[in-house]
């Protein structure tokens, strides 16, 4: 038999060794991508209900006090600057001729009463107007967990996405990665934060700060696994639509009274 | 700010650091390419830089981390991407590849070196022949039979190595243009786009760098090495604009809800990066000048200068390039509505200072490693080098000048 030099040995063990590394890892990265990424999820929820919660938002009803940007601020000390926001408000008004005007003043945060609207057309030409309330959309094939380098943000067992600040390393990756813009980036902690549509409240049976403040019931929230729940009997009766279906992110956020060229 | 965007859009986030991550990593790719198209495909015409691609994609690739580590919000967990990596990211590959990279380039800068590092160990006495003692990995042998060896792993190393590069800048395309939130990223030409004007950058920056290198070492110009680069950059170039052209021409003639906000961006908002100088004077007018060197029968030294300048226009080029890609795809806002606005600031992390001073780093490190291992074909040449700090005194060179 020919004897093998050390150098060939080293180089044919080396090629072993990477090749093997990526055959093996393959199957495992495919199953993962089939997931869609949720590649971590909470410790087991035993002893909990099994909940799977939902969310809706009946655009007819907000009347834009922005007491919802105020109680989650409160409530999650979000900075109270209007560049941070877990939940906001947007302005809608449309034209005769359909021309879009959106605004969001702070944010929503002090209502709307005193900032008229920058409208490019004259105020007798304005055909309609409303409120858009937004938040996370706890997507069901959330593109932010399935770009997270290091599964610092994940999907629950209950529907929740939600940020291990401990482990972001602030890469900002899933900012990019929200097409619904409800992610920011704390610059003193050095790491993300979004809305969990307050978690540590849904945990304890309440519900979140800004369904609690809204004094028009515009926001709902509810488990889509009770049939005689809040959640499903409101959307039983109404026709209901959510932000930007097609990117495929199966969002779990329902708008009642949807209006053409809302995203 | 122009229209509306959300109220959490008001901070571009992947700031300047994060344009010249992909830059550089194209800079790595390119130099790397030109250093296989010798070593694998057998150019010979390319010898005079063989040995200096290696070493410039080794030092660029050094560099390659740090923009991104020094752009984390806790960078001193960076090392939890090869720790808790979510494979299912783009992102969390980086460090991965870079690492399998690094090796490959490592191995093969030894292994091309070793001849000269074991030269130098046996030539040099105290401090300096421990260390290229060291460097050798104590392997001292240069017998015809290890050059042997030593050429077909090179060859090997480099034929991994073409794909693994072409991966490591692929991978930064697929980064972008995997992001379905955003038109002007979500495209699967991005990578491609990425991987061509990576090698165009880094073929115009061997050209413009040993150029003046040569001058500097008063050595003299390899035109036919430096024309025939320029033809591959020329060809590069012209599938480089191709795509590009293609990207934008397919949003435009698809009219998805997207282009008329893509339409504003390049119209309104990097009108002057995008058409003037990542088309116009970055890819377009280099090509011309790289025509007339090829139809018109010029001089030598003409022809080198027009290289030189396509190859300055061509690294300016790419550079909008990434600008307008990292920095164009932030402004629009994700409610397709508005932009919001980036001037980068002068001081701080993300400030211009810093980024410069992060460009120049791997010139630095460059200038290390040719004062340890010069490149050189120094056999080729009977003349020896006018400047004495470039060369090691008891070198072969040297003593044949005492005698």
């Amino acid at each position: 038999m020919k004897r093998i030099s050390r150098r060939d040995f080293i180089s044919m063990g080396t090629k072993g060794l990477v090749g093997g590394i990526l055959i093996s890892g393959f199957p495992y990265l495919l199953r993962e991508i089939a997931k869609n990424g949720i590649a971590a999820r909470a410790a087991g929820d035993e002893g909990l209900e099994r909940h799977y919660w939902g969310f809706a938002v009946d655009n007819e009803k907000c009347i834009g006090c922005g007491r919802c940007v105020v109680a989650c601020k409160n409530e999650n000390k979000v900075p109270w600057e209007p560049e941070f926001n877990r939940t906001w408000v947007e302005r809608y008004i449309i034209g005769e001729k359909e021309e879009v005007f959106v605004d969001s003043p702070n944010g929503g945060r002090d209502g709307f009463q005193n900032f008229p609207p920058k409208l490019g057309i004259p105020e007798s030409e304005v055909w309609k107007s409303f409120f858009v309330p937004k938040l996370c959309n706890q997507c069901d094939k959330p593109p932010c967990v399935t770009v997270c380098p290091v599964g610092a943000t994940y999907l629950t067992e209950d529907g929740v996405v939600l940020i291990d600040q401990q482990h972001c390393i602030g890469c900002r990756y899933c900012i990019q990665a929200c097409p619904y813009g409800a992610r920011f980036f704390l610059p003193e902690h050095g790491v993300v934060d979004k809305c969990t549509w307050c978690y540590h409240r849904i945990s304890r049976g309440l519900v979140p700060a800004c369904v609690e403040v809204c004094p028009v019931k515009a926001r709902v929230f509810g488990d889509l696994n009770d049939p005689a729940g809040t959640l499903k009997t409101t959307l039983a009766s109404k026709r209901f639509y959510v932000l930007k279906p097609e990117l495929g992110t199966a969002p779990k956020v329902s708008y009642i009274g949807f209006e053409k060229g809302v995203r | 700010m122009a229209g509306f965007i959300y109220p959490n859009e008001g901070l571009v986030e992947w700031d300047l650091l994060i344009v010249i991550y992909p830059y550089i990593t194209g800079l790595v790719a390119g130099a790397f390419v030109v250093s296989s198209l010798y070593h694998v495909f057998g150019l010979k015409r390319l010898k005079p830089v063989s040995r200096f691609s290696l070493i410039t994609a080794l030092a660029f690739l050094m560099v390659t981390p740090l923009p991104l580590v020094m752009h984390l919000g806790r960078p001193e967990r960076a090392f939890e991407m090869f720790l808790t990596p979510n494979l299912t990211s783009a992102m969390s590959a980086f460090g991965y590849i870079w690492f399998f990279y690094l090796l490959i380039v490592l191995a093969e800068v030894w292994l091309v070196f070793r001849p000269d590092i074991t030269r130098y160990a046996n030539a040099n006495e105290g401090a300096k022949k421990t260390f290229y003692t060291v460097l050798a990995l104590g392997v001292l042998n240069i017998s015809e039979a290890a050059h042997k060896l030593d050429e077909k792993l090179i060859k090997v190393l480099a034929f991994i190595g073409v794909p693994v590069a072409f991966l490591l800048h692929g991978y930064v395309g697929f980064i972008f243009g995997a992001v379905k939130a955003n038109p002007w990223w979500s495209t699967p030409l991005m990578p491609i786009i990425f991987l061509m004007s990576a090698i165009v950058s880094g073929i115009s920056l061997l050209i413009v760098v040993y150029l003046a290198i040569t001058r500097l070492r008063r050595a003299e110009v390899e035109h036919k090495c430096f024309h025939f680069m320029a033809l591959w950059l020329g060809g590069f170039l012209t599938v480089a604009i191709v795509l590009e052209g293609l990207e934008i021409f397919s949003m435009f003639y698809e009219q998805e809800e997207s282009w008329e906000i893509i339409s504003q961006l390049i119209s309104q908002q990097i009108p002057v990066s995008y058409f003037g100088i990542q088309f116009g004077i970055g890819s377009v007018l280099p090509l011309l000048l790289l025509a007339l060197t090829a139809l018109f029968p010029l001089k030598e030294r003409s022809k080198t200068a027009l290289a030189l300048v396509s190859s300055c226009l061509v690294l300016v080029g790419v550079f909008a390039m990434r600008w307008n890609v990292v920095i164009g795809g932030q402004l629009i806002s994700k409610s397709l509505r508005g932009f919001t606005s980036y001037i980068p600031p002068i001081w701080g992390i993300n400030g211009l200072v810093t980024s410069i001073a992060v460009m120049i780093l791997p010139f630095i490190l460059l200038a290390v490693l040719v004062y340890l291992l010069p490149p050189w074909f120094v056999e080729e040449k009977p003349k020896p080098p006018e400047r004495r700090g470039f060369v090691f005194r008891t070198s072969a060179l040297a003593v044949k000048r005492e005698s």
